[in-house]
């Protein structure tokens, strides 16, 4: 399988590798994945008072587009609200990774990871984040 | 050093491509191989067929020279073998042909779920013509259980096919039990003996074979020759599957490849010639290989039993870490991965499943494959490479941070996709 150059870049050289505590005040947290299928995401953001998301960590058990696509949301999300980073696209990862059509679901994957830690970040701060809606 | 010799091996210093583990998928062909067969492609270029002449009688000649080459590597009869164009002909045509030569005593054959594809393959296309195939589980270790080999015959099978020697995971089956118990039964034996020959001593009266299929570009000859051995006495029939002028008494036509066979000839004697020395060396190099990553990595599994195996296969599955990514971070060593993703199927390694392997261990395998011109410094290299990259894809595992904090992956809610 040929990758493109910014798949290898990203497995390479991984963005925001790491984690935060998992119950520390403005974490959000996302799994995704199963070992079973070969791939598992783990996707953290830090989000501040004024609901900006202002770093973000991932771990990736998968294929190098997996690492790929889970290191660029990492970047994609940084300075950005929640709504914004609720609009990152899979196919926009695909896009910019230009992942072959049998890794799009890498790329969904992703999409799924960074929603799923906004989903448990809305949670955790309960109703005062989800007016923001 | 020969021009051959230093295609594969490189110094570090100025090595160009990655280093070469990948043996059992295939051989470079042996320097000494190659100055047999180039004779037969310009000078002594005739047809074996042709009879008229003295170009067909000298291509005849190396012909059956090399036949009596490749019977004597297997302890046969140069009548008995039949020239294919590699091992998965010689298979084809030996199961399709004995199954359709004796449908008439049975309609049942016995194999095992291991088997190469070749096999595999060639059995689920006789059960759509109506045959019944039992795939029978092999132990954890990857041998096959003779109680319960001998528990699934039934009267109406009429042929068995058994993998000598795994391609995937090295392991050697009970040949001669095997031989042995289907003898008692009077049942067709066909042995895939592709990755035994030049490895374990190979012997068609030992293990009392039937049919055995042999392919060169795995012993250091060139690919697309391989050959079927045929038992004579007591005689064996298959039913041709390829028609036309009757070549290698009407079991295969096709006009013969003279340098090819002159090829497979030579590899053949070599492969018995150099076995001894050959595994010594190997074997060295698989313990070291071995002892190297296991003493610099951690949850490191092996897979196939360690004792009744070629040393030139080391099947190991790297825990936490996914298959397509360490072949990725592996692109410096030529291997081979059970892994999904590398695959044209998607499956993961259906070998390793059999063994009872979970998706995920069976995912993260390698099969290092050593060989002839492996060297020690490659070895070391492959060790260093391992236990580093291994160790990075470990480190951007999640699965890697849970498992050392002591949490059960078996006990985790996981969310489908
Ligand atoms: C065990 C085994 N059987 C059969 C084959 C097929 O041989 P060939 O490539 O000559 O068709 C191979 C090689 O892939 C093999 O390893
Ligand atoms: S994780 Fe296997 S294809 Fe991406």
């Amino acid at each position: 399988m040929a990758y493109s150059e910014k798949v290898i870049d990203h497995y390479e050289n991984p963005r925001n590798v790491g984690g935060f505590g998992k119950e520390d005040a403005g974490v959000g947290t996302g799994m995704v994945g199963a070992p079973a299928c070969g791939d598992v995401m783990r996707l953290q953001i830090k989000v501040n008072e004024q609901g900006i998301i202002e770093d973000a960590k991932f771990k990736t058990y998968g294929c190098g587009s997996a690492i790929a696509s889970s290191s660029l949301v990492t970047e994609w999300v940084k300075g950005k609200t929640l709504d914004e980073a609720m609009t990152i696209k899979n196919s926009q990862i695909a896009e910019e990774l230009e992942l072959p059509p049998v890794k799009i679901h890498c790329s969904v994957l992703a999409e799924d990871a960074i929603k799923a830690a906004i989903e448990d970040y809305r949670k955790k701060s309960g109703a005062s984040s989800s007016e923001t809606h | 050093m020969s021009a051959v010799q230093a295609d594969v091996v490189q110094s570090p210093a100025v090595r160009e491509r990655p280093i070469y583990l990948d043996y059992q998928a295939t051989t470079p062909v042996d320097p000494l191989v190659v100055e047999a067969m180039l004779p037969y492609l310009t000078q002594n270029f005739g047809n074996p067929a042709s009879r008229s002449h003295s170009y067909g009688w000298s291509a005849e000649e190396a012909v059956e020279n090399a036949r009596a080459q490749v019977a004597n590597a297997i302890h046969a009869d140069p009548k008995e073998i039949v020239w294919t164009s590699g091992a998965t002909e010689a298979s084809n045509l030996a199961i399709k042909g004995a199954a359709h030569f004796y449908s008439g005593k049975g309609k049942h054959i016995l194999t095992l779920r291991t088997e190469h594809k070749a096999t595999l393959d060639t059995c689920r296309q006789l059960e759509r013509e109506g045959f019944e195939v039992t795939y029978l589980d092999v132990q954890e270790n990857g041998l096959v259980d003779l109680e319960a080999f001998r528990a699934a015959l039934r009267p109406d099978t009429v042929l068995a096919s058994i993998l000598f020697v795994n391609n995937e995971i090295g392991v050697i089956q009970p040949m001669e039990e095997i031989g042995k118990i289907l003898r008692e039964h009077k049942i067709i034996f066909h042995v895939d003996a592709v990755q035994a020959l030049g490895k374990v001593p190979v012997d068609v009266e030992t293990i009392q074979a039937d049919l055995m299929s042999l392919s060169a570009h795995k012993i250091y000859g060139p690919k697309g020759i391989g050959a079927l051995y045929v038992r004579r006495k007591p005689r064996v029939r298959i039913e041709a599957q390829i028609h036309g002028g009757g070549h290698e008494r009407g079991m295969r036509s096709g006009t013969l490849p003279t340098h090819q066979i002159v090829g497979m000839g030579a590899a053949a004697e070599l492969a018995v010639r150099s076995m001894e020395s050959d595994n010594r060396r190997i074997r060295q190099l698989r313990d070291r290989l071995l002892e190297g990553i296991m003493s610099r990595v951690d949850e490191v599994y092996i897979n196939g039993d360690m004792e009744h195996r070629v040393p030139h296969n080391l099947n190991l599955s790297f825990a936490f870490v996914e298959g397509e990514s360490l072949i990725m971070a592996l692109k410096g060593i030529a291997v081979s991965s059970g892994s999904a993703c590398t695959s044209a199927s998607l499956e993961p390694s259906y070998v390793l499943r059999a063994l009872g392997k979970s998706d995920e261990l069976a995912h993260s395998s390698i099969r290092f494959g050593i060989g002839r011109y492996t060297t020690e410094e490659e070895i070391d290299e492959t060790i260093a490479l391992v236990a580093a990259k291994v160790g990075k894809l470990r480190e951007l595992s999640p699965l890697w941070e849970m498992h050392l904090e002591g949490i059960d992956l078996n006990s985790v809610q996981w969310a489908a996709h």
